[in-house]
């Protein structure tokens, strides 16, 4: 009784007791202090959404990349704000004549976070490691199977042959076919180099299939490696991620000693923090926030644009697409200078080929297809196709770099299409939600629009994902009568080991693609952004979305 | 009370079960699925076929629920794909939870506190210009949208006056874990900055989050003292010249909270609902939060987890209040 009566008071000095704690404490954005210095020792970023282990081998996403780049290294790097490589932890390399040995000279001193030298047995350690992933480990590296193929107990479909130490500081690697990707896929975070001792201690290739997913081993989330920064705490209960300087790290050491990424999924949510000041910075402003943050102080920095926007053709799906002058019409149709300087950010511009101007291999001689729906409608006619029906679909819930709001450009292009007569039927499905299986597995759509964004500087990343694998692409080349020659002097063009010459064929093809092929119309290539405040100095934004952090200050 | 409590349990492993069964036919017949969340655009046929053929995907629907069930039984309930990938989704549930009930247990904290004493105030003086002001307000809190609130509250009192934090649950202190309550966590390991810190952040999505709470029990609460204050026995006993603490404490309140206790129990569950678009407004790490991650990317095994255990906890809490309903009012029970 007397318990019962109380209660109520007990609680309300609680609450009020907490209520003036809150009054009272300092407000304090985590910041150590420390030193007569001028700039803070923490730097807060706003990432957009949680990394999923630290062993980048079988890491998959951007946000998780965006961890592990900064805590490991690989034998190139790339070359702050291009999306070139250059050396990292290895000081140069070079081909063998026929460019299927390539010779690494690694750079000395160099040691691991736990202390294990990196040396060329290092580098062999991890590179055998990759290869000989087994079982659920051969899922789970992802990357691997994009960019090398199979794994050791299926040598015939690898990249990969071998690796030898020729002495401490030399470490050669023999692939099996000559690629533009090797050697820059190196330079892929996935591919970055590991301390064998903790490899080994941490058990890293035990993965398995559980239930509907994979557990990994410890070591996956207690990495070690190269690099500036070191893991020092996910703090999973609180959606924060803190590195701190690594100490044997050979070069100069980071000018910010920790480096917090607090997991804020909700852009609006993103750009709050940084008003309160609560955050130094995040990535991906929603681009119609990119003034309103600029005038208040904040410095937007848009990265070159290294991704395209397309509007892809399923001519199996409707046979009418068969015909180059139909294709040819839709070209014509959109008014795609209209669409990219209402609907994209700054710096978007109109694409003439299925890759960015910074790809060696970019056609500089291509003009896209002017905007003249009077040609379009005469092509049309031309073709017998006047009326024509055309399922066109777009993607819900998601926003990616090259596509800001997937709904109001396929709005746009309706209208425009409709303009010329062709029937549109609309098609919407959530991104996750079965729009990339009918895109790809079930070829479900007429036309559809998506794009991609390049994971490294080579032709073969854009036109090769595109239109090389005959059988599986999303054109549907296959049922064109060309379909077979893309496919082939795409597999011969990146074959090609002198870049002048290999360069010049993609010229030529994309060349081909856009006057006599036309598998999709490609539309733009829309930058990406990140935001800073005013306080930070030193960021390089990357095309490639592969910025660091260890030379970046920020004033208190 | 024992066959009544007994009977209920059954019940809930009926509902349970069945629930599982729909939610596991449901998730598997949404368009997409897990592989297409992992892979995106990178997805060739063969990276798609493989991903499937390893995550079990490829199987007929029942073969997969009932290898759920038989792992089940042996308390495995699947590995997390986007959540916290390799993550048992058990371990995610119960790693989340504390979140939830923290931000749940100051808000339903804030709404009794407040609401109670109101409601009382309100019923003693009906019809007073303070009476109608404050039905008027808990009408507002129960018509104006959580989420909206939130979104209010924060941007007025976080992002235009820096008086509370943005979002999260808590500066990055590098606080000692201990039960992820993250308040009581502080006061165990005497890192007081961190309990504060905890505290701070959760003002304001508790404030949101207790408004529904807070307008249902204020009205329930004036409702009840009005109707008890004409009963009889308060006429009796003011006749007596009793004090007007003891009618107030003895015969008022005590009488008139019988429906309260009720409607605090079953507002409980309700905060459940609320605090999955709370936590989505203040990017608060609980259930809701990894609810929706979950539901984005497809993760079975964490959603399958997260759903039951929900459905569980609203069972429970709806028997605990019935039991509490018994044990407060001995017409009940005797019945």
């Amino acid at each position: 009784m007397t318990l019962k009566r109380t209660a109520p008071l007990v609680l309300m000095t609680a609450a009020a007791l907490s209520m003036t704690a809150c009054a009272q404490s300092e407000r304090d954005s985590g910041d150590g202090g420390g030193g007569s210095s001028d700039v803070k020792d923490t730097l807060t970023f706003g990432a957009a959404g949680a990394p999923e282990l630290f062993d980048p081998l079988y890491a998959t996403d951007g946000e998780t990349f965006r961890v592990t780049r900064q805590i490991h290294q690989g034998l190139l790097g790339i070359k702050p704000g291009t999306a070139d490589v250059q050396p990292e932890l290895a000081e140069s390399w070079e081909p063998s004549d026929d460019g299927l040995s390539w010779t690494f000279h690694l750079r000395q001193g160099v040691k691991f976070s736990d202390g294990t030298d990196f040396d060329a047995d290092a580098v062999c350690y991890n590179m055998e490691r990759m290869y000989n992933q087994k079982g659920a480990g051969q899922t789970a590296a992802e990357y691997w199977t994009y960019f090398f193929g199979t794994f050791s107990d299926d040598p015939e479909g690898s990249l990969y042959k071998s690796c030898e130490a020729k002495d401490a500081d030399t470490a050669v690697i023999d692939v099996t076919r000559t690629t533009s990707s090797f050697p820059t896929i190196l330079s892929l975070d996935s591919f970055s180099m590991q301390s064998p001792t903790a490899l080994e201690e941490g058990d890293a290739n035990n993965v398995q299939a559980q239930g509907e997913g994979f557990t990994y081993p410890e070591y996956s989330m207690n990495p070690v490696g190269i690099g500036p920064y070191k893991l020092d705490s996910y703090d999973e209960a609180n959606k924060t991620v803190t590195l701190v300087a690594n100490d044997d790290y050979y070069g100069d050491p980071p000018k910010t000693k920790t480096l917090v990424f607090k997991i804020i999924p909700d852009e609006t949510t993103r750009r709050q923090e940084l008003e309160a000041g609560s955050i130094d910075g995040y990535d991906l402003p929603n681009p119609v926030d990119w003034q309103g943050l600029e005038d208040d102080g904040n410095n937007v920095q848009v990265r070159p644009a290294f991704n395209v926007l397309y509007l892809g053709l399923n001519p199996e799906k409707n046979p009418k697409l068969k015909d180059l002058r139909v294709r040819q019409a839709i070209a014509y149709a959109l008014n795609r200078e209209q669409m990219v300087t209402s609907q994209l950010p700054e710096g978007a511009s109109v694409a003439s080929q299925f890759m960015p101007e910074a790809v060696s291999g970019y056609n500089k001689d291509l003009e896209p297809y002017p905007y003249d729906p009077d040609k379009a409608k005469q092509l049309l006619k031309e073709a017998g196709a006047e009326g024509m029906s055309l399922t066109f679909a777009f993607p819900t819930e998601v926003s990616r770099p090259y596509m800001p709001d997937p709904q109001k450009i396929h709005a746009a292009f309706t209208k425009d299409l409709e303009a010329v007569g062709i029937k549109v039927k609309e098609v919407s499905k959530p991104w996750n939600g079965g729009y990339l299986d009918d895109v790809s597995a079930n070829g479900a759509y007429d036309a559809w629009l998506l794009g991609w964004t390049g994971d490294y500087n080579a032709a073969d990343n854009f036109l090769g994902t595109f239109f090389s694998d005959l059988k599986g692409n999303d054109f549907h080349t296959s049922v064109m009568p060309w379909g077979k020659t893309l496919s082939e002097d795409l597999k011969a063009a990146d074959a090609i080991v002198d870049e002048d010459e290999r360069a010049a064929a993609y010229e030529d093809i994309n060349k081909r693609i856009a006057e006599e092929y036309l598998p999709g119309i490609p539309i733009s290539h829309s930058p990406p952004a990140l935001v800073t405040s005013e306080k930070v100095e030193g960021l390089v934004a990357s095309p490639l979305t592969a910025e660091t952090f260890d030379t970046v200050t920020v004033a208190k | 009370m024992a066959r009544f409590i007994i009977r209920r349990l059954l019940q809930m492993v009926v509902v349970v079960f069945v629930l599982s069964l729909m939610l596991f036919f449901w998730l598997r017949s949404l368009p997409g699925g897990t592989v297409s969340a992992i892979l995106g655009e990178r997805a060739t046929p063969q990276t798609r076929a493989a991903l499937t053929k390893a995550l079990g995907l490829d199987q007929p629907v029942w073969v997969q629920y009932w290898r759920f069930v038989e792992r089940a039984a042996h308390g495995e309930f699947g590995t997390s794909t986007r959540v916290l990938p390799g993550a048992d989704a058990l371990d995610i549930f119960l790693s989340r939870l504390p979140a939830t009930i923290e931000l749940s247990f100051f808000a339903l904290l804030l709404a009794v506190v407040l609401a109670i004493p109101l409601g009382y105030l309100s019923a003693r003086r009906a019809g007073s210009p303070l009476d109608s002001g404050l039905v008027v307000t808990s009408l507002v809190g129960v018509a104006v949208p959580v989420f909206f609130l939130a979104f209010l509250l924060k941007y007025q009192l976080a992002v235009e006056h820096h008086v509370f934090p943005v979002s999260g649950r808590q500066d990055n202190l590098s606080c000692t874990r201990v039960t992820n309550f993250f308040v009581l966590d502080g006061l165990l390991t005497r890192e007081y900055d961190c309990s504060v810190s905890a505290l701070k952040h959760l003002v304001l999505p508790s404030l949101a989050l207790a408004t529904i709470p807070f307008a249902v029990i204020y009205r329930i609460t004036r409702a009840s003292v009005l109707e008890v204050l004409g009963e009889d026995y308060v006429r009796t006993a003011e006749s007596k010249g009793l004090t007007a603490r003891v009618i107030r404490g003895r015969h008022v309140l005590r009488n008139a909270l019988l429906p309260v206790v009720t409607t605090i129990g079953l507002q409980t569950g309700g905060l459940l609902a609320g605090a999955v678009l709370t936590e989505k407004v203040f990017n608060w790490g609980g259930i809701g939060n990894a609810l929706a991650d979950a539901f984005e990317g497809r993760d079975y095994a964490v959603l399958q987890v997260l759903i039951l255990a929900a459905a569980m906890i609203y069972v429970v809490i709806n028997l605990l209040v019935d039991i509490s309903y018994a044990v407060i009012d001995p017409r009940v029970r005797t019945r």
